[in-house]
């Protein structure tokens, strides 16, 4: 079984993309911001991060560039998961080493249909 | 709904774009209809029906007759059959086609245009490799709003992000308000017209490569017979059809046959007698 952690700072979101995960068969943990999910991948790198932007305390954006620098830390798959939705967020995503956007609102079929294009389904 | 109108309604929609409804999905008649009442400034379906039995006129039919497509279609749908094309229809057709280097590819019943475009995407993503060819691919639909929005290639956000890598999407898109447009050189590799399937198609021309998919499933045994025999009419015979994954030719029409080993894909089948006794299958 694969693991996904899910960083968002709305416990609204996170139940949701952690129901729509656990039934594509992953394990999730779960993360409030970026700096817990530093700690997290710290302790543990996951297969797949589904990354929220603006948090409070780290922001994504910000988490995602540290991952990379990690030890261990090129191996997750980061698909962003945010409303920020134009195409210049996007960019600094992806140069920042994202691998996969989801502009929110999303369902579980965008939600497998990404994860299925990072080869993670 | 008057039983009399419903098979009114039926009947019309089946001469007119094959769609069979059956009784049990007289509550879809009233969920889609009820906006074209509202246009043609009608109270409602009673209404509607008297108007078809007295005026005919076709503005009116046309517009109910769409209004009852699905349209539901998405880019790279079920992915596996844009990787064959990639995988095993292209390069056969690179082979066949060498001397003459140009490829006619059909997306019938393309709905909002989707699937030309995901090819037009695949095809240029193969890059130099294709340098000298000639690529032309042509999406119909009988929907006149599907194939306007098919030509604007503009989709929400939620339209891009079923199917379509983000790479792709920065790569070939670009925003217009909420709105994402499909750039020009994607735009001009694909053409949109009007086209029913129930009609002449030899007009359309020659198709090497055929999508035909998730349509099929909306019509009875005899219309998939009629319209996959015009479509046969329509290719060489070593053309490719693809249909959707619910649909198939078994027990409709001897003209294709499955291709081996590629779930989806169907061949030419050449004319009785001039084929070699098959063993029998299944
Ligand atoms: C579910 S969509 C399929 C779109 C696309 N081929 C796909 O697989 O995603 C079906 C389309 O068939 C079109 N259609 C239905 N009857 C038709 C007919 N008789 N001639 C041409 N198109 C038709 C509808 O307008 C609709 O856009």
């Amino acid at each position: 079984m694969k693991s996904c952690l899910v960083v968002d700072d709305s416990r609204v979101v996170r139940k949701v993309a952690r129901k729509i995960l656990e039934e594509l068969h992953f394990a999730c943990s779960e993360a409030e911001d970026g700096r817990q999910a530093m700690e997290a991948c710290a302790r543990e790198m996951p297969h797949a991060i589904l990354l929220d932007w603006n948090m409070p305390v780290m922001t994504g954006i910000e988490f995602l560039r540290r991952l990379r620098k990690m030890s261990g830390g090129d191996a997750p798959k980061v698909v962003f998961c945010t409303t920020e939705n134009d195409l210049a967020h996007i960019q600094e995503a992806l140069s920042a080493g994202a691998n996969e956007y989801i502009m929110k609102p999303f369902d579980s079929d965008i939600i497998q249909t990404k994860f299925a294009q990072v080869g993670l389904i | 709904m008057k039983v009399e109108d419903f098979d009114m309604f039926s009947t019309m929609l089946k001469q007119r774009s094959g769609l069979v409804l059956s009784r049990d999905k007289a509550y879809l008649l009233e969920s889609r209809l009820m906006p074209v009442a509202r246009k043609w400034n009608m109270k409602g379906l009673d209404e509607l029906a008297v108007a078809i039995r007295t005026r005919r006129e076709e503005a009116l039919l046309r517009d109910i007759t769409e209004a009852m497509t699905t349209n539901e279609s998405s880019f790279f749908r079920d992915q596996k059959p844009f990787d064959q094309f990639r995988d095993v229809v292209l390069p056969m057709m690179l082979a066949k086609r060498a001397a003459r280097r140009s490829i006619r590819i059909w997306s019938a019943a393309c709905s909002s245009g989707q699937e030309g475009y995901s090819l037009a995407i695949m095809l240029l993503e193969q890059g130099a490799k294709l340098d000298g060819w000639r690529f032309e691919i042509v999406g119909t639909d009988l929907s006149s709003e599907m194939v306007e929005k098919a030509k604007a290639g503009i989709y929400t956000q939620f339209e891009v992000q079923r199917g379509l890598p983000i790479t792709q999407l920065v790569k070939y898109f670009k925003q217009v308000g909420d709105k994402w447009q499909i750039n020009d050189k994607i735009r001009q590799m694909v053409t949109f017209r009007e086209y029913n399937l129930l009609t002449d198609l030899t007009p359309l021309g020659q198709f090497d490569v055929v999508f035909c998919r998730n349509v099929l499933i909306y019509f009875d045994q005899p219309t998939k017979g009629k319209v996959l025999e015009s479509i046969a009419k329509l290719m060489p015979t070593d053309g490719v059809l693809y249909l959707g994954g619910a649909e198939t030719v078994l027990g409709i029409t001897e003209r294709f046959k499955p291709m081996d080993n590629q779930r989806g894909l169907y061949v030419v089948n050449q004319p009785a007698g001039a084929q070699a006794p098959r063993a029998a299958v299944g």
